[in-house]
């Protein structure tokens, strides 16, 4: 299920699509006709399975104009506009307590499982960071969509400054760059808010391997 | 200002130090893997798939008894050489652009008195105890294109309507993770864990990739057809199941080999 933000934070967005189906008319005539002839395809070529029903290709407004964009450049109001909508949607935690334990979270930075419809509803959801970054040394096996985030609280700083920021970039990494690589993690519903914190800890704990 | 700067400095000297490490771990990692695949290479065993397929591609089969030499392929009834080099491609009989795996089941519904049921009924085989015939016969006419040049045309209006949907499609953001097939497919160089990626926007990326599927997976032990490819990758997307022949299967395959077109065709490859 996509989570729907109060629709007030998303006025101006209806406008904001209009205006790049305006732009995709202006330079090929049918560019948005075809994405959208596409996105009715699309729907009718998958079937649910398991946990994975086909509200997966119900676009959110930020998915919709990340699509129509990903083969042009992305006008900067725009990203301005998307980054602005996502921040306001994140929840943040009580108090400033930005970490959890650093333990759970290299957990759920190794857990692969999650979301697929292969994957059993009941669980573990993890985030699956190595698949995409550096963390800690001791694992060999990572990708490298994402940049290394091995040292990030010791080049960053163990303040709360640089959790906060760790625990929004986990929560909806398109708060601080629109349409990034990299899933809206709490804003998705793929991790918890305890899930985070405990991503936060992994980065930005002095005693995390990550900061070894 | 100076202490500060000596701590940056050791903290990038420390990076450094353990990218080195880890850059040395990988390369031998993936270069292993990389001897393996060598090693497997000359005794494929996709090979034992090929020998399977072509004894269903002559053997008169379903209610009706035909085999599939009356099964066009875009060349002719029953010309398999050079056939898969050129599809997908629009079939006048069905009024409908074809992937190799949906025009199988073409052939099987409207030849040999197959339902449509029982001709999708096992697209992936499972082992021993449940083969595919279809990933067979995938097996046997792709290999009959090795070393052919890809040569996929857009001439029908069909065929050009495929390929610019298949292009809208190949960056759709969905699901719970917005993930795209761009995600993972849209640079060099990439990896996740330590599986290379292929740079699939590019001419060399997918020329290189479209041209090893289908491909004899060795963890496996089946070979995979390239809607078995797709299939999976839309699964760890977390997108819905992608249904087998269906329009959106076509499509993507349409622009991804469309996209590979001037390669010599090098399949059933293997991989990891």
């Amino acid at each position: 299920m996509r989570v729907r933000p109060p629709v007030g934070t998303w006025t101006g967005l209806g406008a904001a699509i209009l205006a790049a189906a305006l732009i995709g008319c202006a330079t090929a005539p049918s560019d948005a006709e075809v994405a959208g002839r596409a996105a009715a395809v699309l729907k009718q070529s998958f079937k649910a399975n398991g946990q994975a029903g086909l509200d997966r290709l119900d676009q959110d407004d930020t998915q919709r104009l990340c699509t129509l964009y990903a083969d042009k450049a992305l006008p900067s109001d725009v990203a301005e506009m998307i980054e602005k909508l996502n921040l306001a949607s994140i929840k943040w935690p009580a108090g400033g307590q930005w970490m959890g334990d650093w333990k759970n979270g290299e957990r759920i930075a190794q857990e692969g499982r999650g979301k697929q419809f292969s994957d059993d509803p009941k669980g573990p959801v993890g985030a699956n960071c190595y698949a995409c970054h550096q963390l800690a040394p001791q694992e060999v096996s990572f990708g490298t969509i994402g940049p290394s985030l091995y040292r990030f609280g010791a080049l960053r700083g163990y303040n709360d400054e640089t959790r906060k920021y760790a625990y929004g970039k986990v929560w909806n990494a398109d708060a601080y760059k629109a349409c990034s690589n990299m899933p809206r993690f709490g804003h998705s519903q793929i991790l918890s808010q305890q899930q985070v914190k405990d991503l936060v800890a992994l980065l930005t704990d002095p005693e995390s391997p990550v900061n070894k | 200002m100076k202490r500060g700067r000596g701590l940056v400095l050791g903290a990038l000297v420390a990076t450094a130090c353990g990218a080195a490490i880890m850059a040395f771990a990988q390369t031998s990692a993936v270069d292993e893997i990389a001897k393996y695949r060598a090693a497997l290479q000359d005794g494929n065993p996709a090979e034992l798939w090929e020998v399977r397929g072509e004894g269903l591609w002559r053997t008169p089969r379903g209610p009706k008894q035909v085999s599939f030499e009356r099964c066009d392929l875009g060349l002719g009834p029953g010309v398999v050489k050079g056939a898969y080099a050129q599809m997908p491609r629009y079939f006048a009989d069905a009024d409908r652009v074809m992937d190799l795996e949906t025009r199988l089941v073409y052939c099987m519904v409207s030849q040999q008195g197959y339902t449509e049921a029982e001709a999708y009924k096992n697209p992936f085989g499972a082992g021993n105890e449940r083969k595919s015939d279809i990933e067979a016969l995938v097996a046997y006419v792709t290999s009959e294109s090795r070393g052919v040049r890809m040569s996929v045309a857009l001439n029908h209006a069909k065929e050009q309507e495929a390929y610019r949907l298949g292009a809208k499609m190949f960056v759709f953001r969905g699901g719970t993770h917005d993930f795209s097939c761009l995600t993972c497919h849209g640079e060099d160089g990439k990896r996740i864990r330590l599986q290379d990626l292929p740079n699939l926007t590019t001419v060399e990326g997918a020329q290189k990739a479209y041209t090893t599927w289908p491909g004899y997976r060795v963890s496996q032990g089946e070979v995979r057809s390239f809607e078995w490819r797709l299939y999976d990758c839309f699964r760890q997307q977390r997108f819905p199941e992608l249904v087998y022949g269906s329009d959106a299967a076509i499509a993507l395959t349409m622009y991804l080999a469309r996209n590979a077109n001037g390669a010599a065709f090098d399949a059933p490859a293997i991989k990891r």
